[in-house]
């Protein structure tokens, strides 16, 4: 199916936006007491501006998902929605390319999701509203980049986008206590991460060439080399300390390009950056960064590590799961003992990235297409629990836990959606959190009896995985119905925070709503998402012999 | 060369009509200086960036239009000078650097008022010029010194000042220990094959290595001289000590001018003398000296930037760094994607250094200090200043949607292409560490208060400079084809020989 320039608008429109913002007025040279009027209708400007181009986004990315949904349900296969390829540096194989499949569709709907509500969320930045929402665009637009990207170059080069105009809005709006360590950390891990991937792409470019296969960027060239089998001749010679031997380039690379990648999915160990730099960041930046941030990198990890370097996945994937459990119960385990609201969340988050790989490293279809799920379901629910919390705070000026309590009674919507968001992180059935993570568990059941280790012997020990991710998703229920009782319930001490807790206001509400009612539209009717995603994983777990 | 039959007029004019143009501008400047009254020698500047302007016009005009005359890609001048695609960009490059320093120093006290500065910039534009070109020996040393002798003038250009004069005579007193050595080295050559063209160099001396006339030792001192010399242009450890020092002491348009044209100019003559002179036995032994020296000067500039507090330093260590990146260019020479590599980085580091260091004359001259201090508060007191030094200091940490990014890639690639896998997997690391020190300054300028809040103004002719090259960074860094095709077109031909 092709509908010319779709994608091309939805990935543009918040750069024209950021763009336009850098050319309007400066405020700084009004007078804030004279120009009152002045700077009130450039701030309104401002926002309209930036919630207008994250809105065509937001309508243009559902269109393409049902667009998507359509394709497959008429039987196609492939990519769908294709812009290009046209040529950007030929000279090096560079083209640009967009389409997205079933499991880009969802990620482009959560982008745009997470980003219009975040416009709404910060309505009230009075700090350098201007530049504020121009660097927020630039993100949205890297972010939306990376998703619908068919050249790995081009990914590289809207994944980078992404993550600069992230430092200065976590450096400047972020939050006073940890904001420049935070976002210097981030940026600095994240980036670590991705050149390393970087480089294992050029290698594998070059790799191509010299195989004497048309070498491009372009993942189906790309797609078509790996089926030639390029990736698995004879690559380099180990060191004798690990083994000795010739290995294949994909044996020998994978590790480094998923967990490239996967540090922006907050794989263990290199988790470390993601809790400090959500609290760290300003609600409209942290929505952005947990909910959609961190499938980036576990979106590029399938798309550029599994995808193209399968055999790689096959040896590997089966030690990495238990870096995936690590995530799953500890990053649980320490969001249970967190005084910082926030950084409960946070937690959670590093906990509810370890299903997505855990759910890769199933290599089987019900795995991955609950891996798909969990990405769109963890970012709407973890868009919406952050939301939340910055509406807490912004009200309380405390996220400490046990100093809150009884905001039930204050701000009711938020309350409602706060439980809506908990009761999908623990998976209840309804709601899009099952519907994500029981297909994973029972992906793992299968892959105990269906993967087979490098040695030939088949990998019972997924079977004990499913019980401990089982257990995190137990303490997942302790930590988040701690914090519901503590903060929304209990006594509301009307003394303490004497008037100033108000309710918030309508486009707070509306953010809340539309973010709480996908979380229940998919975990109601649940083929709405499921199919695409299943049909877009299939060509993914064939590879790995798990369809 | 000169032969029996008469060669037609702009056959010898157009090779150097950079050269002529600038000796003209020259002569206009020094004019204008002297019947303009003290005080109103400013234009005297405006005729030099304008004509530098007008020359790099015409110069790309007639060089693209002499492509694919049969005239192209032909020694010249009985061998001095070849002109080719890789002359054409690096000209283009320095002519335009040389414009933009003569803007940006207008404003400058004491500096660009008056018609000598510009005038010597000039000189030092056409010593680049001819490095850019120059294809024998005596052609390389003769513009190297115009070049050479010129910057030192200016880094010493304010005397009275103790940091600029320390400046120019630290610069001078290493430039003058290295070219000593780096004529040494020519002279060696020049002993062991008795011809001067570097084109015609590699056929003796491979043939001197295989019948052991000439050991290869010989050889690698003569190399060894040779990678101190370059080393020094352009910054390479161990021979950058005069780099921090020299950055922060010279007057700012002087440094960005040495930083950027100087170095540009100096990679197209290592590039020409690296990629023709040395006989194919020797290429292992150079690329392995040089991948040591690129892999030393990155992870050494970068580290050292680290620790600066004041911005002319930090941007001195970073250009250490930067030169260490593109020596991966020059290693991988062999393949077209080395030298197209390097021409490209070169570009991009021009635009990009003279955006980085015109920033730093307008906000040093509003808060009266080079401290990275200095830039707090930027983004309250004028967001454009801020923006335009985001935009450089990121093109420089290699980040989309900048120049640098492509640079980078490309350089990483042809590192990679090389065989070079682990020095690449080093660069990647280092541009992480060095984008450290690069975001604290975007810190400063963006989160940090500061007392004094009053806007920043900055003059006309400075708006215009970061205009063009803020501009040129945005576009190199979203199209990047054409550019790189270009610079594809410098490689195809560079290294043949005379035919």
């Amino acid at each position: 199916m092709n509908s010319p320039f779709l994608l091309t608008i939805i990935t543009f429109a918040p750069i024209v936006a950021a763009v336009i913002l850098f050319l309007m007025p400066d405020e700084g040279r009004l007078d804030p007491r004279k120009d009152k009027a002045r700077i009130a209708s450039l701030r309104t400007a401002i926002r309209s501006i930036a919630a207008a181009a994250t809105f065509i986004s937001l309508i243009l990315g559902l269109a393409v998902y049902f667009m998507v949904n359509q394709a497959y349900a008429a039987g196609q296969t492939g990519f769908f929605v294709e812009d290009g390829p046209w040529t950007w540096v030929p000279q090096i194989g560079i083209s640009y390319h967009l389409g997205v499949d079933g499991v880009s569709a969802p990620m482009v709907l959560l982008t745009g999701l997470a980003s219009f509500c975040g416009v709404l969320i910060s309505w009230g930045i009075d700090d350098r509203p201007r530049e504020f929402f121009a660097f927020f665009m630039l993100l949205v637009a890297g972010v939306y980049g990376v998703f619908v990207s068919l050249d790995i170059f081009q990914l590289f080069f809207f994944y980078e986008l992404a993550i600069f105009p992230m430092y200065i809005l976590i450096a400047t709006w972020g939050w006073k206590v940890t904001r420049e360590y935070a976002a210097m950390k981030l940026t600095l891990y994240i980036l670590v991460g991705s050149v390393v991937a970087l480089v294992g792409v050029i290698a594998m470019y070059f790799l191509v060439q010299g195989a004497g296969i048309t070498a491009s960027f372009d993942i189906k060239d790309l797609m078509a080399a790996r089926d030639a089998g390029v990736f698995d001749k004879p690559y380099v010679s180990l060191p004798a300390a690990l083994g000795g031997g010739m290995v294949s380039f994909a044996k020998a690379w994978f590790p480094f390009i998923f967990l490239g990648f996967g540090v922006l999915a907050g794989v263990f160990p290199f988790h470390n950056w993601s809790p400090d730099g959500h609290v760290a960041a300003p609600t409209a930046v942290s929505m952005i960064h947990a909910g959609v941030l961190m499938k980036m990198g576990a979106y590029a990890a399938l798309r550029v590590g599994v995808t193209l370097l399968p055999e790689g996945a096959l040896t590997h994937l089966p030690w990495l799961i238990g870096l995936s459990l690590v995530n799953v119960v500890y990053g649980s385990l320490i969001a249970m003992v967190q005084r910082d609201f926030k950084y409960v969340i946070g937690f959670s988050s590093v906990s509810h990235m370890g299903l997505v790989s855990m759910g890769f490293a199933t290599m089987n279809l019900r795995g991955m297409t609950g891996a798909g799920l969990q990405m769109f379901s963890h970012g709407v629910m973890t868009a919406l629990f952050f939301a939340c919390v910055g509406m807490v705070y912004d009200r309380a000026h405390t996220r400490d836990i046990p100093s809150l309590g009884g905001f039930a009674q204050r701000m009711p919507l938020v309350a409602g959606a706060f439980i809506i968001g908990g009761l999908v992180s623990m998976g209840m059935p309804g709601l899009s959190g099952f519907v994500a993570e029981f297909p994973i568990l029972q992906g793992l059941w299968q892959a105990a009896s269906s993967v087979t280790l490098p040695g030939g012997q088949p990998a019972r020990y997924y079977a004990v995985i499913a019980i401990f991710a089982v257990l995190g998703i137990v303490i997942t229920a302790a930590y988040v119905l701690r914090v519901i009782q503590r903060v929304f319930f209990g006594e509301f001490e009307e003394d303490k925070w004497h008037d100033h807790i108000g309710d918030v206001t309508v486009l707070d509400k509306v953010a809340l709503a539309i973010l709480a009612f996908w979380l229940v539209a998919v975990g109601l009717y649940p083929p709405i998402m499921e199919t695409m995603v299943t049909a877009g994983m299939e060509p993914i777990a064939r590879l790995l012999g798990g369809a | 060369m000169f032969g029996t039959e008469s060669i037609p007029f702009y056959q010898i004019a157009a090779p150097i009509l950079p050269e002529i143009g600038l000796l003209i501008l020259l002569l206009i400047v020094l004019s204008a200086d002297l019947f303009l009254g003290p005080s109103r020698r400013r234009p005297a500047g405006i005729i030099a960036a304008v004509g530098a302007f007008i020359v790099m016009a015409a110069n790309l005009v007639v060089g693209l239009g002499m492509v694919n005359n049969e005239a192209f890609a032909q020694p010249v001048l009985g061998g001095m000078l070849r002109y080719d695609m890789l002359a054409l960009i690096f000209r283009t490059m320095v002519l335009l650097a040389g414009g933009l320093t003569c803007l940006i120093a207008l404003d400058v006290p004491k500096v660009g008022q008056q018609g000598e500065f510009h005038a010597i910039v000039l000189v030092a534009t056409m010593g680049m010029s001819l490095m850019s070109a120059a294809s024998d020996l005596i052609m390389v040393f003769l513009a190297l010194e115009t070049t050479s002798i010129s910057l030192y003038v200016l880094a010493g250009y304010l005397r009275d000042t103790p940091a600029s004069a320390e400046a120019g005579l630290k610069y001078y007193l290493f430039g003058a220990f290295t070219a000593g050595l780096f004529l040494y080295g020519l002279s060696l050559l020049y002993g062991f094959t008795g011809v001067t063209n570097i084109y015609a160099l590699a056929e003796p001396l491979g043939r001197q290595l295989l019948d052991g006339t000439n050991g290869s030792f010989a050889l690698a001192l003569a190399l060894l001289f040779l990678v101190a010399g370059f080393g020094f242009k352009i910054a390479a450890v161990p021979f950058h000590f005069w780099t921090p020092d020299v950055y922060q002491g010279a007057p700012t348009p002087a440094t960005a001018f040495i930083s950027t044209a100087s170095k540009a100019a100096s990679f197209a003559l290592l590039v020409r003398v690296f990629g023709a002179a040395w006989p194919d036995a020797v290429v292992p032994l150079w690329t392995s000296i040089l991948a040591a020296v690129a892999a030393i000067t990155m992870t050494l500039g970068n580290l050292l930037a680290l620790v600066q507090r004041d911005i002319k330093r930090m941007l001195a260590y970073s250009s250490v760094a930067q030169a260490g990146y593109t020596l991966m260019g020059v290693i991988a020479l062999q393949s077209d994607l080395g030298v197209a590599s390097v021409a490209f980085y070169m570009f991009m580091y021009v635009l990009t250094n003279i955006t980085a260091f015109t920033v730093v004359i307008i906000v040093s001259s509003a808060t009266g200090s080079d401290e990275i201090k200095g830039f707090a508060g930027l983004s309250r007191r004028s967001p454009c200043l801020a923006l335009g030094m985001v935009l450089a200091l990121l093109s420089l940490g290699g980040v989309p949607p900048l120049a640098g990014f492509f640079g980078k890639f490309f350089l990483f690639s042809a590192a990679v292409e090389a065989g070079y896998v682990w020095l690449a997997i080093l660069a990647v690391l280092n541009a992480i560490v060095a984008l450290y020190y690069y975001l604290t300054v975007i810190k400063v300028m963006y989160v940090d208060e500061t007392e004094d809040t009053s806007p920043i103004r900055a003059a006309q002719a400075p708006t215009i400079v970061l205009a063009i090259t803020g501009a040129g960074i945005l576009i190199i860094g979203t199209v990047a084809g054409p550019w790189l095709a270009w610079a594809l077109a410098a490689a195809q031909n560079v290294t043949a020989m005379v035919p």
